[in-house]
């Protein structure tokens, strides 16, 4: 008997910007020159919020702190396609896109200063808390999906991870979960290429990381993930896919973590300088200015006055999280139950 | 009144709270077409539909966060993991999300899932289908963990784990679930979490045990003045009644089927060695299995704990 073809399958790239930032104007989103500059505006935001970050964490005046250094279109890009309405579930590494959505920066520098009362998300958010074990947030993803379908919600549910996170169980059993129950769930991927020191190579042996959701029966797509635009389009199309009970979209947005892993890290033990500089050219708001300076809206003059609205944004977040009094001993025991047992309640008496 | 056994309690208590409240959802491996591998569950999917009862793929982690996830968002799932020894691959959402996620969200989100499972040996079932580590769970702050002994007692903690706000484990001791009947209420009642129950009074000495080993403990103390504690729920596990007991005892004998090391007796012993130490007439004894994995059928017998055993140790106690 013949062998015989059961399957094929492509995985597309989808690219808008280049990088001289000349966009593809068949693919470009039908975004107004207003968003168009907001996407700027909080990439930036972002830039500066995270340049902030590490400093404060070398003068220790917060803990260790996991850059996102050249992930801003990746972040800001996909969570510019979500509403305060949609559930989402990152990982630890996204700040980018919880400074989209409005999380208080306080809280966000709050939290990486060792205070677990930033984790108390605004009521207007639907954002789990940062998860630190990798990949264990993503089957809370479908968990949700099926709860919003059961309740018959118009919402998307979103995840964040990181491409380590691809080789971790939950990941698999979360996708896996998604194709089988076909939920409404958008499942982005920050493929940064390191895993602290494991390049993609030492993760998978697999060409993208798209293609793992063939396997799962729903679909893939690698997106340009220092190109906003792309970002932007590939989790508007999942999310309204989402949104109309068409089922699950996995984005690889393909991108570049150029700062170290964490603050304790230092990515000069085993990654070259001449990789950093060649993605460092390849900087996602560089690519931005330079589509709207073509387009007559970007000069560094500009530059330096988004630059400065956002210093002053992180300055009043950095204020105000060093003027909030430090959490009482009480606060170990606050919420652990609704009810304390006994012996909570007395281990908190004593304290 | 209906006498039932514990299969029937409890299906007895999902149906009714299914039916009372619509943000109760089943889910698990063959819980829906098949009823379980129990068949604890029977039924349901015919009354409540796919929508409420879900067979899900085969992945214990997968789907402990999934449920979790649906916990979050304001249902009240309910998790079927089809021995406790396959728990141990939905650890860490237990550990690292379930039971954190009221503290970790500072009161956000809340975690109200009940995940059942059966527990515990003498079924000749094939390996990690008879484990007994009901301590490991004990060490997770924020996770209740509950252990009904008989067919009334499983119906009503039951309906109080599905109204709890927190996640509850709930361990359903296998060797009990056809083994006994009991007269069982049709109507809604609550046994309330983190109560211990007298089942039977005494004056001489406590014997302290749970799930399982409850009905083994009472065949074992017949002709003795022993008061038997069933500590029903373990965390958090009723201190006070232990102690009141041992007060008017002044002797104290634990009996689990789990390894005696980190056992939760030892935690009970430690408790009373703290509390009520000038109570004591005698050295607290731990009837338990030994430290050693879970055997197959064909030494079962010589690792739970049995009445000979039991007795043993109340003539030591007795006589010290």
């Amino acid at each position: 008997m013949p062998e015989v073809l059961l399957a094929e399958y492509q995985i597309k790239r989808l690219e808008v910007l280049n990088e001289k930032g000349e966009a593809d104007p068949e693919l470009l989103p039908d975004l107004s020159e207003a968003q168009m500059w907001r996407l700027y505006e909080l990439m930036l935001l972002a830039r500066i919020f995270d340049e902030r970050a590490v400093a404060l964490q070398r003068e220790g005046r917060i803990g260790t702190y996991p850059p996102i250094r050249g992930q801003e279109a990746a972040q800001v890009g996909s969570a510019f396609a979500l509403t305060q309405k949609d559930w989402l579930f990152p990982s630890f590494r996204e700040m980018g896109a919880h400074l989209t959505l409005g999380y208080p920066i306080p809280q966000l520098l709050q939290y990486w200063g060792g205070d677990e009362r930033a984790q108390k998300v605004p009521p207007e958010l639907n954002i789990f808390p940062f998860c630190v074990a990798v990949g264990s947030q993503i089957p809370h993803a479908a968990g949700a999906a099926l709860a919003a379908r059961y309740r018959r919600d118009p919402v998307a549910v979103v995840t964040y991870f990181g491409d380590g996170a691809t080789s971790k169980g939950d990941f698999h059993e979360a996708m896996n979960l998604a194709g089988v129950f076909n939920l409404p769930l958008v499942f982005i991927c920050q493929n940064n290429q390191w895993a602290i020191s494991i390049p993609l190579k030492g993760q998978t042996a697999s060409a993208t990381l798209a293609q793992k959701a063939v396997a799962y029966g729903f679909e893939g797509v690698q997106v340009d993930g220092n190109d906003v635009f792309a970002v932007y389009r590939a989790t508007r199309q999942a999310v309204e896919k989402a949104r109309n009970g068409a089922g699950p979209t996995f984005i690889e947005c393909l991108t570049y973590r150029m700062a170290d892993h964490t603050t304790a890290d230092d990515a000069g033990r085993y990654r070259s300088s001449e990789e950093v500089s060649f993605w460092a050219a390849r900087d996602p708001i560089l690519r931005l200015e330079r589509f709207l300076e073509g387009r007559g809206l970007w000069s560094p003059e500009k530059r330096e006055e988004v630059a400065a609205q956002a210093t002053a944004i992180v300055d009043a977040g950095v204020a105000a999280m060093e003027a909030s009094a430090p959490p009482a001993a009480g606060e170990l025991f606050d919420e652990v139950l609704a009810t304390l047992s006994p012996r909570q309640a007395g281990q908190r008496k004593v304290r | 009144m209906a006498q039932l056994n514990m299969v029937q309690a409890i299906n007895q208590a999902l149906s009714q709270e299914m039916a009372r409240d619509d943000r109760v959802l089943l889910l698990g491996e063959d819980v829906g077409r098949d009823g379980g591998v129990f068949r604890v569950t029977e039924g349901l999917l015919e009354r409540f539909g796919r929508e409420r009862v879900l067979d899900t793929p085969l992945c214990e982690s997968g789907i402990m966060g999934a449920a979790i996830g649906m916990a979050a968002y304001g249902l009240r799932p309910v998790l079927e993991i089809q021995f406790l020894g396959f728990t141990y691959s939905a650890f860490e959402q237990l550990f690292a999300h379930a039971a954190r996620l009221r503290s970790r969200s500072r009161g956000r989100y809340s975690c109200p899932l009940v995940v059942r499972t059966p527990y515990g040996g003498g079924i000749k079932a094939p390996e990690l289908h008879e484990e007994s580590t009901e301590a490991l769970f004990c060490q997770i702050p924020g996770l209740k963990v509950v252990v009904p002994s008989g067919p009334y007692v499983a119906k009503g903690l039951l309906l109080a784990a599905l109204r709890d706000p927190d996640p509850v484990l709930f361990l359903e001791p296998t060797r009990l679930y056809r083994l006994l009947r009991e007269e069982v209420p049709e109507e809604e009642y609550l046994v309330e979490l983190g109560r211990a129950r007298v089942a039977r009074p005494g004056s001489s000495v406590t014997v302290v045990a749970w799930g399982s080993m409850l009905e083994r403990v009472l065949k074992a103390v017949e002709g003795y003045d022993a008061e038997v504690l069933d500590l029903l729920t373990l965390n958090p596990f009723d201190s006070e009644a232990i102690i009141k007991s041992v007060q008017k005892t002044g002797r104290l004998v634990i009996v689990h089927e789990a390894a005696k090391t980190c056992g939760f007796g030892a935690e009970i012993a430690a408790t009373v060695a703290e509390e009520a130490i000038l109570h004591l007439r005698a050295p607290i004894l731990r009837v338990t299995a030994p430290d050693v994995p879970v055997p197959l059928a064909k030494l079962i017998d010589h690792y739970l704990p049995d009445g000979q055993q039991i007795r043993s140790a109340l003539d030591q106690v007795l006589q010290y």
